[in-house]
């Protein structure tokens, strides 16, 4: 190590990281705040909701011994903090998803504002400008502890509003500032390392998967592996205990190792070249496989990578699912809930209604990830690749219904594998029975997926600046369909979405002639966009 | 394909408007270019050269005008025309995660396979390592690729925006030879492009446009008509007065050298004043296309800034 330059050097290198640090700031002024609202809102309905729901003691004990006693659960949320103490049930499911979520947000943030900029050559033009060598680096730091701090205030300050004692909201929100600010500094050394932004982020974010699925070894084997739990930045909030015994010094483990990562950043910024990384990028194929030959075979080579995440992520929320519902008879073990499951037809009745709800989430998901498969044709069009493909002997249409029929079929594969996962984990004796009822299940939301698909196409299809719009029509059609029902939306509004119109299996009823109108409608709107794409000028 | 236009013109325009909004980005323009020629495209940047090109591919649709590309109507009988013609952007945007072989390849695909013989002469000529990732190349390697699988393809229109800019100096003169080679073969290029030298050297024809509309065309001789010849003659007596003679524009006078801007009309009566003082040495210089470029626009320049 040679360490940083000492005195008047070590002042040259910051220069300009104040200036640098306000525009970084304004880029962000929308997509922070936004964000913070976003996770901070979720937490405190969340607060809100769930303690309404378990007024009853004898419930809430009943739904912690369940929870305790669930690996699968155990893997996917974490322990229960404090024994189930107020916010803690409330609190549970989000406590290391959003803090993953924050991790997430993070990297985006400092990568965007220092391998982004020097992919983009700006980070030449102002080191040129007499900015120091360590001031983008410095400036994107402290633009994500900015981030860090204001999503630990606001949350704190929204959950003790939800009626959350403020000692455990801000242990609580604390945890998810800790975890962006971990993963900033992780962010800012794979800056340095990677060649470029998308390998940047690939790794950090990949740290961000390895950690949670670390303390979720951990925490679903316990005993002996509470050391993975220690080992992994994700687990450090479950230590910290907000609802019980609120070990606070935990909290100081985050802001170190955030430093020492920056320290690591700048070490490597001062060492390397601009425009350059510590890896190489592989040299890739001469020749072209012969499965990318048309407009498909692009449309697939550019989503198979968001499918691919999509699908895994959708297997494990699928098998969870499952594995969930196959011990429901436990989390339900009260009288009353007892009498009301009866009601409702039994205990298998209740494991698929709970089904028929992940199914439903599951669908939403799946129609903004083929959205925005969808919709990165706009991206194709406005970066001029577009161009290139159209002005080879390629219809219009052809490359618009690539485009779409890649993302619906990505679409309709995840669906089947979250079925089909579920499918494994609930059935018992007959498994195999159980895949082909759950996948089915599944991909009956499919018309609701193709109609969100199609609408976002023919969006798309009519201007490319419609782009925005059509993202917050799609935000609105799964809001009303995961929000509407509980909220006690009017019909009208509900009949809205597409999701209304889809049987939600397994038990419910399937109205043909819905599902059929439903993917009428699809196919009407796709053919105006298609028409109108053929009409317009590219841009 | 309709019998209206000889098959054999490439490229027939005439009254090209395209509107964006309320800015007329082309204004009238007139375009033709022949069977076999390299025709240069030029004009000062905004000129509407990039516009033109891209209502010849039919990827905008022009608001009024004759536009005829092979024959055939570039919007509606796109997908066949463009099995006849490649297109090189000026401002090549590539696929980050493709390399640049698979880039050529995939466009070669399209058009339903390339020479690959061909492929591999060029890839070595420009100097290309097609296994480097798109994001990782530089403007001109960019370039070089989008020119790689445009001249491999198997066509009979090549149509180029300022294809040159950001190749270094060495790949810009093996690409002016695949030009000459191009034309030889029989191929027709549509070359857009601001720098001079290159039309000169390679186009058998040129096309000036200004503010969406066309200015001059023709062959480098034939716009050389539309500006200053320079005349530089010594002189075996003093020299003569020339001010009276329309269309000499006197330079300088050293001793018995003289040099004079002509007009192409004024030629004749210098040449019989100067002969009359007995010519000792003389050097006629014809204007180069730069000059008749300068000469078109600088007075408009002016105007533009007044």
């Amino acid at each position: 190590m040679t360490g940083g330059p000492p005195g008047a050097a070590t002042l040259q290198s910051w220069t300009g990281g104040g200036v640098l640090l306000r525009r970084a700031l304004h880029r962000e002024r929308v997509r922070l705040p936004v964000t913070v609202a976003a996770l901070a809102g979720t937490a405190a309905l969340s607060a809100a909701a769930t303690d309404a729901l378990y007024v009853d003691p004898a419930e809430r004990g009943a739904a912690v011994g369940a929870i305790t006693a669930s690996p699968a659960l155990l893997a996917m949320y974490g322990p229960l903090s404090g024994d189930g103490a107020a916010g803690a049930l409330a609190l549970w499911k989000l406590g290391v998803l959003g803090a993953a979520a924050a991790a997430v947000v993070a990297v985006l943030v400092v990568v965007r504002h220092t391998r982004a900029e020097e992919d983009g050559g700006r980070t030449e033009l102002v080191a040129s400008a007499g900015a120091g060598r360590w001031a983008p680096t410095a400036a994107a730091g402290l633009t994500a502890t900015t981030f860090a701090a204001g999503l630990t205030l606001v949350t704190a300050t929204a959950l003790a509003a939800a009626g959350l004692g403020w000692g455990g909201a801000l242990a609580f929100a604390a945890t998810w500032g800790g975890a962006a600010l971990v993963f900033a500094g992780v962010g800012l050394l794979t800056a340095e390392i990677a060649g470029s932004a998308r390998v940047a982020t690939t790794l950090a974010v990949l740290g961000v998967v390895a950690a949670y699925l670390v303390r979720a070894v951990g925490d679903a084997t316990g005993g002996t592996s509470t050391w993975m739990v220690w080992v992994s930045p994700l687990g450090w909030g479950e230590r910290v205990d907000p609802f019980g015994a609120r070990h606070w010094w935990v909290l100081a483990i985050p802001p170190a190792v955030a430093l020492t990562l920056l320290g690591a950043a700048l070490a490597v910024r001062g060492r390397r070249d601009l425009g350059t990384g510590l890896l190489h990028a592989r040299p890739g194929r001469a020749e072209a496989s012969p499965l990318l030959r048309g407009p498909v075979g692009l449309a697939v080579h550019r989503e198979r990578g968001l499918f691919a995440v999509a699908t895994a992520a959708f297997a494990v929320v699928g098998a969870v699912a499952g594995s969930v519902t196959s011990q429901l008879g436990g989390m339900l073990d009260s009288v009353r809930m007892r009498q009301v499951v009866t009601a409702l037809g039994g205990a298998h009745a209740m494991s698929d209604a709970f089904l028929v709800a992940e199914f439903g989430l599951l669908a939403s998901a799946a129609s903004l990830v083929v959205a925005a498969a969808v919709l990165r044709m706009a991206a194709e069009e406005r970066s001029g690749r577009a161009d290139a493909v159209l002005s080879a002997p390629v219809g219009r249409a052809r490359w618009f219904l690539a485009h779409l029929g890649v993302a619906a079929a990505g679409g309709l594969v995840m669906l089947a594998v979250g079925g089909a996962a579920a499918g494994v984990t609930h059935g018992t004796a007959t498994t195999g029975t159980e895949v082909v009822r759950l996948t089915a299940a599944a991909l009956a939301q499919a018309p609701a997926v193709l109609f969100v698909a199609c609408l976002a196409a023919a969006g798309y299809g009519l201007a490319r600046r419609s782009v925005p719009l059509v993202w917050l029509v799609v935000a609105g059609l799964v809001t009303v369909a995961e929000l509407g029902p509980v909220l006690g939306a009017p019909s009208w509004v509900l009949d809205l979405s597409p999701f209304t119109h889809v049987p939600h299996l397994p038990g419910g009823a399937v109205d043909v002639a819905a599902v059929l109108a439903t993917l009428a409608v699809a196919i009407v709107i796709a053919g105006v966009g298609a028409a109108a794409f053929r009409q317009r000028d590219l841009a | 394909m309709s019998a209206d236009v000889p098959a054999d013109v490439p490229v027939d325009v005439r009254g090209l408007v395209k509107r964006f909004g309320r800015t007329a980005a082309l204004d009238g323009l007139d375009l033709r270019v022949e069977q076999g020629e390299i025709h240069g495209f030029i004009g000062p940047n905004g000129s509407g050269k990039t516009t033109t090109l891209r209502v010849l591919l039919g990827l905008i649709r022009p608001d009024a005008g004759h536009v005829r590309v092979l024959g055939g109507d570039a919007r509606r009988d796109a997908v066949e025309l463009h099995r006849r013609m490649a297109y090189v952007p000026g401002d090549v945007s590539l696929w980050p995660d493709l390399t640049g072989g698979e880039v050529i390849d995939f466009l070669g695909a399209l058009r339903g396979g390339l020479d690959v013989a061909r492929r591999d002469a060029l890839v070595e000529r420009f100097a290309l390592d097609p296994t480097t990732r798109s994001r990782a190349y530089s403007r001109g390697n960019r370039q070089k690729v989008a020119l790689v699988a445009a001249l491999s393809s198997d066509v009979e229109l090549l149509v180029l925006d300022e294809p040159t800019t950001g190749l270094d100096p060495l790949v810009d003169a093996e690409f002016r030879r695949v030009l000459g080679e191009e034309r030889d073969r029989g191929r027709t290029v549509l070359l857009s492009s601001h720098v001079l030298s290159e039309v000169e050297a390679l186009a058998d024809r040129m096309t000036i446009i200004r503010r969406g509309r066309t200015v001059e065309s023709g062959s480098l001789p034939e716009l050389r008509h539309l500006c200053r010849t320079t005349v530089t003659a010594e002189l075996a007596a003093p020299v003569p007065r020339t001010d009276d003679l329309a269309g000499v524009h006197l330079g300088e006078v050293r001793g018995r050298v003289v040099v004079c801007d002509v007009d192409p009309a004024a030629m004749d009566g210098l040449m019989r004043r100067l002969s009359a003082a007995g010519i000792v040495r003389l050097e006629v210089r014809p204007p180069s296309l730069e000059q008749v470029f300068l000469a078109e626009f600088a007075p408009t320049t002016r105007e533009a800034s007044a």
